[in-house]
């Protein structure tokens, strides 16, 4: 236990009504603005909902089938991209926070960048993949009806200009904007966690008004060949933030309006009306009962600039998750919940897996022609891999923390452990 | 550093390990599958059902331009306006305005049915809205079927930006008389990967609503077919066959929209 995330024990979004006074750490700083909660053991709660994210973003990813009824963004507004930035804002403020508190500005800058680096890289590779699948697609496939979306792969005709593009992270295949999404967000992290240790309010007061300005001017990033980015930085930024907050103290001071009878109602009403609307999307005979002044306000529910529907949802699904699972639940430690854990310990790594498992899975699909059935046990075998992966990366990284720690004693590694995604 | 270095090395392993697998079985997948191809099989060759639900072809929109000209007996000038996937390369005539055309003839055997095309090969929305005013000074159409969304999918131009182009192009098209039906894209599961779809879905529907005008929904008609196994869209391997049956299909389910939705009632056409 030597790295520094492994002793993660934040409560996101305050452990709600727990007595557990946590005493602010201020190491080293006089009376910083923030608070990291102090603990002994690493908060499982965090681990588990990352895990859950990467599994429903991989079903996600692979065309429609039964198991995608089970994900998240049939019955609300918001989906796992949104628990999964939230919480990497969490775990990243948690641990550089503490980084800077403790060695400075400079080196958790230095932290952080490496970390930047690192995701960078992992976002090339697996546009290498993509690229290789999608040569693959182009040169095989040969069908009268699709003749126009094959025009997708007119970019091949210029690997100089796309590839270029590609590592300027202008130009993204589709299902692969999350990883540049962070590698921006973290790169703001120093002036982000800075500004925190100043005023934390303040910062998060600063979020909100670049996510108004960002639906108010319509800023945006451009992308290449054309478009922009999938994943608004500007208006996603309001999540990451609002994780670092929450991380940094936030989520302690809030505690008394999340146990609030009120808040838990109204969270419940609006996941049910939520609920509701998205009923009528799949089920269009149901449509008529929308009512058509509510249908032209509401629509579209706009994902690139993380709509305000759409983070309200998280914020109630988030309330009543932290209401009602308690951080010392027993269950966090039981066997079957491992899996979600272990894989939401070694999140870039494992949601990497998942983005090239979803490729992998659909060219299966393609060759193979097969039913539902062998649908059915790519999402599954998917889970499984990622799972048994992510196992794998644990073990190496007990086994290589046990000969470092004899080695070097214990300085810890920041970046293996919750700094990810 | 060391351990982290190490983790990514076994997961790039890993990744190469099942990264082979599937092509494995690729090598040995062609013979078969090009045996299976070749010989008609007999659930290929006699024509899919093709069925629609109901629900699919439920609008509460009208069309009360095309009820009009038919309860009156004037001809019915319908006019697609399309990308290339309102076409066959090679074959024009089992394209679905054609079966579209048929489909209404047969339908409607007292009004002199007309369906011309107007293609607009990789234009986005935009580009073909702003060209909507002058080519309805030339062409009076009862009914526009304008099927969009594919190119601004393609070249994944601004959701809000294909809205307002699509919304543009609607009023332009009601200011000019005619009615309208707006269709989406093509259910392709091949190039999910590569091609989003669903902004474009999204905002298409939300246009068809505020302008209160029928959206005939393409990729939800052709995704079920694929799932109830009425068609096969997935496999890469198919001949101009699937395409001609998959228009066929589209312009007879198209026919049926339109009665629908203009409230025309057959029986009294005979």
């Amino acid at each position: 236990m030597t790295s520094i995330a492994d002793q993660i024990a934040g409560s996101p979004l305050a452990g709600a009504a727990e007595a557990t006074v946590r005493e602010p750490a201020a190491p080293a700083v006089r009376a910083p603005a923030i608070t990291l909660p102090v603990g002994t053991e690493r908060e499982l709660r965090l681990d588990l909902f990352r895990g859950m994210a990467l599994w429903l973003i991989f079903i996600d990813h692979l065309p429609p089938n039964i198991l995608t009824w089970f994900t998240l963004r049939n019955y609300g507004f918001s989906d796992a991209t949104e628990i999964f930035i939230f919480i990497s804002g969490y775990t990243a403020a948690f641990v550089y926070g503490r980084a800077m508190l403790e060695l400075g500005f400079v080196v958790a800058t230095a932290r952080i960048l490496r970390r930047v680096w690192q995701i960078y890289v992992a976002h090339v590779f697996l546009f290498t993949i993509f690229l290789a699948e999608i040569s693959y697609v182009a040169t095989s496939f040969e069908n009268p009806l699709y003749s126009e979306e094959m025009g997708i792969m007119d970019f091949l005709k210029q690997p100089d200009v796309t590839i270029v593009q590609a590592l300027l992270l202008r130009f993204r295949p589709v299902n692969m904007d999350v990883l540049p999404l962070y590698i921006v967000l973290m790169l703001f992290l120093p002036l982000i966690l800075w500004s925190m240790k100043w005023r934390p309010d303040v910062t998060l007061g600063l979020s909100v008004v670049l996510y108004a300005l960002t639906w108010h001017f319509d800023l945006y990033l451009s992308a290449y060949p054309n478009g922009f980015w999938a994943f608004n930085p500007f208006a996603w930024q309001l999540l990451f933030v609002f994780g670092a907050w929450c991380a940094l103290g936030g989520a302690k001071r809030m505690t008394r309006i999340l146990s609030s009878r009120v808040t838990l109602s109204i969270a419940f009403a609006y996941i049910f009306a939520a609920f509701l609307v998205t009923m009528t999307w799949y089920i269009p005979q149901l449509n008529h009962l929308m009512p058509r002044k509510l249908e032209q306000w509401m629509y579209p529910i706009d994902k690139t600039d993380l709509d305000v529907l759409r983070f309200a949802h998280f914020l109630a699904l988030a309330a009543i998750t932290v209401h009602f699972l308690r951080r010392d639940w027993p269950g966090l430690k039981s066997r079957w919940l491992r899996p979600l854990i272990l894989c939401g310990q070694h999140s870039l790594e494992i949601f990497c897996l998942g983005v090239f498992l979803a490729f992998a899975g659909h060219f299966v699909l393609a060759e193979a022609s097969g039913g539902a059935g062998l649908h059915f046990v790519i999402s599954l075998s998917g889970i499984l891999i990622m799972w048994a992966v992510a196992w794998v990366i644990s073990w190496y990284k007990r086994v290589a923390d046990k000969g470092a720690s004899k080695t070097k004693g214990a300085s810890g590694n920041a970046d293996m452990a919750g700094g990810g995604l | 550093m060391k351990s982290n270095a190490g983790a990514i090395l076994g997961l790039m392993l890993l990744a190469g390990l099942f990264a082979a697998l599937p092509l494995r079985a690729e090598d040995t997948a062609p013979p078969v599958r090009t045996e299976a191809a070749a010989p008609p099989v007999g659930a290929e060759t006699t024509p899919p059902s093709c069925e629609v639900p109901d629900y699919l072809l439920a609008t509460e929109s009208a069309l009360p331009k095309v009820a009009d000209a038919v309860r009156a007996g004037h001809p019915l000038d319908i006019l697609v306006v399309g990308s290339r996937s309102s076409t066959i390369n090679t074959s024009e005539a089992s394209a679905y305005p054609v079966r579209l055309q048929e489909a209404l003839r047969e339908k409607l055997p007292a009004v002199a049915v007309k369906v011309s095309v107007e293609l607009r090969a990789k234009q986005t929305a935009e580009e073909v809205a702003a060209s909507l005013v002058k080519l309805m000074e030339v062409k009076t159409p009862t009914l526009v079927i304008w099927q969009t969304g594919t190119v601004d999918a393609m070249r994944s131009v601004d959701p809000d930006d294909f809205r307002s182009a699509v919304d543009e192009g609607v009023a332009a098209l009601q200011k000019a008389g005619a009615d309208v039906i707006l269709m989406n894209l093509q259910f392709s599961p091949r190039t999910e990967t590569m091609i989003s779809a669903p902004p474009y879905l999204d905002n298409m529907r939300v246009v068809a609503k505020e302008h209160d005008v029928p959206l005939f929904d393409r990729f939800a008609i052709m995704q079920q077919w694929n799932d109830s196994g009425d068609f096969d869209l997935f496999s890469a391997f198919h001949g101009i066959e699937l395409a001609k049956r998959v228009h066929d299909c589209l312009g007879r389910a198209l026919s049926k929209y339109i009665v629908d939705a203009a409230h025309i009632d057959p029986a009294q056409q005979n």
